[in-house]
């Protein structure tokens, strides 16, 4: 008795689901009607893209300076929402990758999810320097193109290092997300009714029948993709934090920035994740997937990071301080009693204070408690880009070239202009795809393992 | 069916994973090779029941990714020491340590495709039809039906023997597959 219990306490899937009611759970939101919300939300989504839209036109016509940059501050918003953005994708590559080679059951549940927010997150992030170049129908110059001038891109420069990081980063996720996609797209062409839509499922599951022998090929490439994309993901904020380490701005020459982006990066990406999962589970009645034990795991994960994180902070003023250099020192007493000191105390309260919450387990477990920390949480991470990269630049070594950025109005319609461009994709994506892995949730199930039958036979 | 038609092979149903592998142990122990098994998921030790050999996919992805290092490395060294050498703040035209970078990205980019597209190699897909599909019963293998095919291509191939020898070992159902539509 004492022993059932417990396995249902360990149960990743609660509600005593069998294959074919996992199969349905999930399977049937594509075929249902579309709720009201839905297109409540997609309109407002496709509004606020079209915005974004609007905005990058007006850039593209009128130049940088219709955003609040300035001389000295040559990157404002755009670079943070950049770093912001990529960093919120890097929890799905965790979630995805990093959770399987440490062969975490519990990922099952919220991978697919997190993985289509790390590409749509990627999308948004790419965006900003894209069109912070100024002269955008200049941009192939980034690539390794032979062209008319037969120069080549300049290889020393974090910038270029970071363009090849993100575009790798951006296709190996959507690989990756495709091929976890394919058993259940198969499953979506054998439940659908519709023609056209059996089709359309039936063309992108490319033929997929669940042989064996197929499926000995896709947990080998499934592996591999994991595998590839561990380092991948932390490569990829190292080299973001190389676009500020590699120069000698003081704030930004500190070589705590790669595992500290790192960090950062996992910390507002699961928060983003938390956000975004809370709401879906409660609209598709998911609570037997993503159970509240999902939460508590995740919880302990932005604890860590967000220690990780406040960490970091103490170490730079440290170092600062130990290392004896007069524009360092200056730099970090400068971000927290200068002109922007309003930013980085949003920054620490955020960050470091909020999460301190997730020591006492009703907390970690408090769906309200989580929702409204998970939101804070990314308005300080947000806080901590815009601090790196603005105080470092407004105040660097002459006093008389000091300055102070404030955003316009185009500044910030385009970072909201952004979610508008995020959510669009995620409600298309919640709409017609699969959102939980069906193939792996039944893979964790104690019904996929052979032995379960056989011990059941012996009792 | 029309009895004219040729025979695909015999699909066979099992109730669950274990006695879909123990099935396959026992296909494979008569002597057949031209056989596959159907599932909603991975089944663990499936492949050493079925004998199969490992996976080759390593080896695709590890060709590909040592073309990506020699690649990543050749594109930057011709281009910023042979094609147009520029001297950048007093750095070295083979500056080395700045290469690491771009060619971990590229290594790891031709490996990601080795991967995506070995998989589709090995497995012969995508595939606009297969002679699976026209079973009544294998849109479960998808769901919750765990399936094992035996081939007319098989060496052993004997359409009643092999019938009678799936109910022996615990087929619930039976279904004969015909290679053209019915």
């Amino acid at each position: 008795m004492s022993q059932s219990s417990d396995t249902q306490k360990d149960l990743l899937v609660k509600g005593n689901h069998d294959f074919a009611s996992v199969t349905r759970l999930i399977s049937d939101i594509p075929q249902q009607k579309t709720p009201a919300w839905w297109y409540i939300a997609f309109g407002i989504s496709n509004i606020l893209l079209a915005m974004l839209l609007g905005m990058v036109i007006l850039l593209i016509w009128n130049g940088i300076g219709v955003w609040g940059l300035n001389q000295p501050v040559g990157w404002g918003w755009d670079i943070t929402n950049f770093v912001w953005w990529v960093g919120i994708g890097h929890a799905g590559t965790l979630i995805s990758a990093i959770l399987f080679l440490f062969r975490q059951g519990w990922r099952t549940a919220i991978n697919r999810f997190a993985e289509a927010m790390t590409i749509f997150a990627v999308m948004c992030a790419g965006l900003f320097p894209a069109i912070h170049v100024g002269r955008i129908w200049a941009i192939y110059w980034i690539f390794p193109l032979p062209n008319s001038m037969q120069l080549w891109p300049n290889f020393n420069s974090p910038l270029l290092w970071d363009v090849f990081a993100v575009a790798t980063y951006f296709t190996v996720s959507t690989l990756f997300w495709y091929v976890g996609l394919i058993p259940d797209l198969a499953t979506m062409r054998d439940k659908v009714k519709g023609f056209y839509s059996k089709i359309a499922y039936g063309v992108f599951a490319l033929g997929w029948t669940g042989s064996n022998r197929h499926w000995q090929h896709y947990e080998k490439a499934y592996m591999i993709l994991a595998g590839l994309a561990t380092p991948l993901v932390l490569s990829v904020h190292t080299i973001v934090s190389f676009d500020f380490a590699v120069s000698i701005i003081p704030g930004w020459h500190t070589t705590i920035f790669p595992p500290y982006f790192v960090a950062g990066a996992v910390f507002s990406g699961f928060a983003m994740v938390l956000t975004l999962m809370i709401i879906t589970r409660k609209l598709y009645h998911l609570e037997d997937i993503m159970t509240i034990d999902h939460i508590e795991k995740m919880n302990i994960i932005i604890l860590v990071t967000g220690n990780m994180v406040g960490f970091a902070y103490a170490m730079e003023f440290f170092i600062a301080w130990y290392g004896g250099v007069e524009y360092e020192k200056f730099a970090f007493i400068n971000r927290a009693f200068g002109p922007y000191a309003w930013a980085y105390w949003i920054m620490i309260t955020c960050n470091v204070v909020a999460p301190q919450f997730f020591w006492v387990k009703k907390f970690r477990r408090h769906i309200g408690l989580t929702f409204f920390l998970s939101i804070v949480i990314n308005i300080g991470m947000w806080f901590e880009r815009f601090v790196i990269t603005v105080t470092s630049l407004a105040q660097d070594f002459l006093p008389s070239s000091w300055g102070y950025f404030s955003p316009t109005y185009v500044d910030v319609l385009t970072y909201v202009g952004t979610f508008g461009l995020f959510f669009t994709f995620f409600l298309l994506f919640l709409r017609f795809l699969p959102m939980v892995a069906i193939s792996e949730v039944k893979g964790v199930m104690p019904q996929a393992d052979p032995a379960y039958y056989r011990n059941n036979q012996k009792h | 069916m029309t009895p004219s038609s040729n025979t695909y092979g015999i699909l066979a149903e099992f109730k669950n994973p274990a006695d879909l592998m123990d099935a396959a142990a026992s296909v494979r122990d008569a002597g057949y090779t031209r056989f596959d098994v159907f599932s909603p998921f991975p089944i663990h030790g499936m492949d050493d029941a079925m004998g199969l050999k490992p996976s080759k996919l390593g080896w695709i992805v590890l060709i590909h990714g040592i073309i990506g290092l020699l690649g990543g490395i050749a594109l930057q060294v011709w281009s910023m020491d042979i094609a147009y050498p520029v001297h950048i703040s007093g750095k070295p035209y083979l500056n080395f340590p700045a290469f690491v970078p771009v060619t971990f990205a590229l290594v790891i980019l031709l490996s990601a495709f080795g991967t995506f597209f070995g998989l589709f190699f090995l497995s012969k897909l995508p595939k606009l039809h297969h002679p699976i599909f026209h079973s009544n019963h294998i849109e479960r293998a998808t769901d919750d039906g765990f399936f094992l095919c035996i081939e007319s291509k098989d060496p052993l191939w004997d359409k009643n023997k092999t019938i009678d020898f799936l109910t022996s070992i615990g087929a619930s159902t039976i279904e004969q597959i015909p290679e053209e539509s019915p």
